[in-house]
C-alpha cells in the first residue's frame, strides 16, 4: 500500500512562464510530504503533475519503481483531494464514493461494503442519501477523502485541502486527518502555505518559492536551521535586522549579534530572529524601550524599539515581564540567539 | 414611514399589474382565441377533414423529419462546440464564439440566398451533387441545411455559460478517479449541463417547427414534395383554403404552447440547479 514518490527534475513552462524549475525531492513511504510555499510558487502544479492533471514539459515523477510520467491520469491510481472538494453534485455521498470502483467496474457487493466502510471512517454513514449540498464544508471535504480513497490508491494528494474552511473546522479536520493517516498509512503529499499546517502534519516538508525548492528537511530542521532568507522569513515568525560584519558578528549601530564568521567581513548581512527567543534579563546587553504590549493569553507579544531605531518584537513570559508598560526600559539579551544570519546583497527584502 | 408606503404603493402596484394583464391579454390571447373560434367556425368535421388530407398529412410529415433531424444535429454539435469555447484556449477563439452567434443576426431569407448561391442552379457546389446525381437544392437536404444553420446557437448558447460555471475541478476529480474520457463525460460533464442541453433542444424545437423563411426560398414550394406545415398554411391561405390554413395553424400553436410549457419547466430546474452550484 505505502509507495515512495521520486520527483526528478520536474520543470513546467506555461507559455513564456517558467511555473517550475528543476524540482528534486522524495515523499517517503507512508509518511505525510508537505509541499510549503506561498501562493504562486508552483507547488500545486507540481501536485497536478504527479496526479497527471498536467504534463511536465521535463522531468520524471516516480512511484516506487514506476515511472508515472508516461501513463495517462486514470492509470495512475492516485488519490486527489481538491480545496473547493469537487464532489459530484448530482451523486448522492454513497455514489460519490463509489465512483472510484464503479469506473472500474468493481464487483457490486464489494463496491457496497466499501463504500460503508469508508463512509464509517469519515464518520458519515448517517449523510449516504445526502447530495454534497446539503452537507457543511468540513462534511463535503470528507466525502471527497472517502472518495479518493475508496480505490485504494498508492498515494494520496492533498492540494490545500483545508483553504476553504473556517478557522475552527480546519483545526478539527487537520487532527482528524491525522490521525487517520497513522491509521492508513498512504503515502501523503500535502501542498498549504499554511506553515502551522505543515508543521504540525507533516514528516518531511519541502518549502517551494518561484517554482524552486528553497530546502527540504523535518520540520524541526526546517524551523531551527533555515537554509535560505525565505525559509527563515516564511516559516515561522521572524524579525529580520540588517546590519554589518564586523569581527564575525553582525552589528547594527551598538548592537552585536555573535556567530557571522562563515559571512565576509564588512559585508552587510542580515540577522532572522525570532520572537520566542528573545529573552528579558536583567542581566541583558541591550537596552530596550517597550513601544507597545499585546497580550496572547500567558505570554505577549511586546513590540521594542531598540539603539539606532531598530524595532524588534519579541514574545515574552508575562511572569518574565515583571509589570514592565508600555514606555518602560528593560535589557534584552541577544549575545546567544538562535538567530540565522546570512550575507545580503540587495537590501529591500521582505520583513517578517 | 413604512406605514404609509405600505398604504400607498398597492394602489399603484394594481394599475401596473392591471396594465400588464391588459397589454398581455390584447397581444397574446385576443390573436390565439381568435385562431380557436375561426378554425371551429365552419364545424368541428373541418379538423378531422383537414388533418386526413393527404397534402397536410405529408406537410406535417416533413415538418417532423426535419426537425428531429435539426435537433439531433444541433444538440451533438452544439455540446461539442460548447465544450472546446469553454474548455480549449486557441487561437481564433474569440472570433468563432462570435461566428456562433451569427444566425441570431441574419435574416432567414438571406441564410435561404446564401443557400441558393451554393446549392441552386449555377452554384458554386451544384456541379459537384449534380454529377453526382444528389438533389440538393429544391429538396429535403436543403430544407434541412437552412435550418440547421439557423437554430445552430440555441444550444451552444445555453451549455456555455453552464460549463464555465462548473469548471474543471469534477472532471479532474473523476480522471483521478480512473474514469476515462467518455466516462467522465456521460457521467460527470452531461449530467451537470443536461438542463441546459434539454432547454436548447427546446428552444430548438420551437424554432425548427416554426421555420419558414429560408425554408421558403430552398423547397421550391413543391406541393406534397417540399412543403413544410408552415408552407402549407401559406400556400392554403393564398389558395383561399382559409378553414385548413387555420386548422394547421391552431396545431402549431398547441405543439408551441407545449414546447413553452416545457421550456418553463426545464428553466426552473436549471434556476434551481444553478442556484446549488
Amino acid at each position: 500500500m505505502s509507495t515512495p514518490i521520486v520527483v526528478e527534475g520536474l520543470t513546467k513552462r506555461f507559455g513564456s512562464f517558467q511555473a517550475v524549475s528543476d524540482v528534486t525531492f522524495t515523499a517517503p513511504a507512508g509518511a505525510i510530504t508537505a509541499l510549503l510555499g506561498p501562493s504562486g510558487s508552483g507547488k500545486s502544479t507540481v501536485l497536478r503533475m504527479i496526479a497527471g492533471l498536467e504534463q511536465p514539459t521535463a522531468g520524471r515523477i516516480l512511484m516506487g519503481d514506476e515511472e508515472l510520467t508516461v501513463k495517462s491520469v486514470q492509470e495512475r491510481r492516485v488519490g486527489f483531494v481538491f480545496q473547493h472538494y469537487a464532489l459530484f453534485r448530482h451523486m448522492t455521498v454513497a455514489d460519490n464514493v463509489a465512483f472510484g470502483l464503479r469506473v472500474r467496474k468493481e464487483d457490486r457487493a464489494a463496491t457496497q461494503a466499501r463504500v460503508r466502510e469508508l463512509l464509517e471512517l469519515v464518520h458519515l454513514e448517517p449523510f449516504a442519501d445526502r447530495y454534497p449540498e446539503q452537507l457543511s464544508g468540513g462534511q463535503r471535504q470528507r466525502v471527497a477523502l472517502a472518495r479518493a480513497l475508496a480505490p485504494q490508491p498508492n498515494v494520496l494528494l492533498l492540494d490545500e485541502p483545508f483553504g476553504a474552511l473556517d478557522a475552527k473546522v480546519r483545526q478539527d479536520l487537520r487532527r482528524w486527518l491525522d490521525e487517520l493517516h497513522r491509521e492508513l498509512g498512504v503515502t501523503s503529499l500535502l501542498v498549504t502555505h499554511d506553515q502551522e499546517e505543515a508543521l504540525e502534519l507533516a514528516n518531511r516538508i519541502v518549502v517551494m518559492h518561484e517554482g524552486r525548492i528553497e530546502q527540504v528537511g523535518t520540520p524541526g530542521k526546517i524551523y531551527d536551521q533555515p537554509a535560505t532568507p525565505f525559509v527563515a522569513g516564511f516559516v515561522g515568525a521572524a524579525n529580520v535586522l540588517h546590519g554589518e560584519v564586523v569581527d564575525g558578528h553582525i552589528h547594527l549601530g551598538s548592537i552585536r549579534i555573535p556567530g557571522a564568521a562563515h559571512l565576509d567581513e564588512g559585508a552587510p548581512a542580515a540577522a532572522f530572529v525570532r520572537p520566542h527567543d528573545v529573552r528579558v534579563s536583567n542581566e541583558g546587553d541591550v537596552n530596550a524601550v517597550i513601544e507597545r504590549v499585546a497580550s496572547l493569553g500567558w505570554l505577549s507579544r511586546v513590540t521594542l524599539q531598540l539603539p539606532g531605531g531598530v524595532t524588534l518584537v519579541a514574545h515574552v513570559p508575562n511572569d518574565d515581564l515583571h509589570g514592565a508598560a508600555e514606555g518602560d526600559e528593560i535589557q534584552i539579551d541577544l549575545r546567544n540567539p538562535k538567530a540565522f544570519l546570512t550575507a545580503e546583497e540587495g537590501r529591500d527584502r521582505p520583513v517578517d | 414611514m413604512s406605514h404609509v408606503a405600505t398604504v400607498e404603493r398597492p394602489r399603484g402596484r394594481r394599475l401596473l399589474i392591471a396594465a400588464c394583464l391588459v397589454w398581455v391579454g390584447l397581444l397574446l390571447l385576443v390573436p390565439l382565441v381568435g385562431i380557436v373560434v375561426t378554425t371551429f367556425k365552419p364545424g368541428f368535421h373541418i379538423v378531422s377533414d383537414t388533418l386526413t388530407s393527404p397534402d397536410v398529412v405529408h406537410a406535417l410529415q416533413l415538418t417532423a423529419v426535419i426537425t428531429v433531424i435539426t435537433v439531433l444535429v444541433t444538440a451533438l454539435f452544439g455540446v461539442i462546440v460548447a465544450w472546446v469555447l469553454v474548455r480549449q484556449r486557441f487561437w481564433g477563439r474569440a472570433l468563432m464564439n462570435a461566428t456562433v452567434d451569427l444566425p441570431f443576426a441574419l435574416s432567414p431569407v438571406t441564410v435561404g440566398l446564401a443557400a441558393l448561391v451554393l446549392f441552386g442552379p449555377g452554384g458554386w457546389l451544384e456541379p459537384y451533387f449534380a454529377s453526382r446525381g444528389i438533389q440538393i437544392i429544391f429538396a429535403l437536404p436543403s430544407m434541412i441545411l437552412v435550418t440547421i444553420f439557423i437554430c445552430i446557437p440555441f444550444t451552444i448558447r445555453e451549455v456555455v455559460p453552464v460549463l464555465e460555471e462548473i469548471g474543471l475541478d469534477e472532471e479532474d476529480a473523476s480522471r483521478t478517479l480512473g474514469a476515462s474520457v467518455w466516462q467522465t463525460f456521460f457521467k460527470v460533464t452531461l449530467p451537470n449541463i443536461r438542463w441546459a442541453l434539454a432547454y436548447g433542444i427546446a428552444l430548438t424545437t420551437a424554432r425548427a417547427i416554426g421555420e419558414i423563411g429560408a425554408v421558403l426560398i430552398v423547397s421550391g414550394l413543391l406541393q406534397g414534395k417540399t412543403e413544410t406545415a408552415t408552407l402549407f398554411i401559406f400556400r392554403a391561405y393564398e389558395e383561399r383554403q382559409v378553414p385548413a390554413a387555420y386548422v394547421v395553424a391552431l396545431l402549431l400553436a398547441a405543439v408551441s404552447v407545449v414546447i413553452l410549457l416545457v421550456i418553463e419547466f426545464l428553466r426552473h430546474r436549471q434556476e434551481r440547479e444553478r442556484a446549488r452550484a
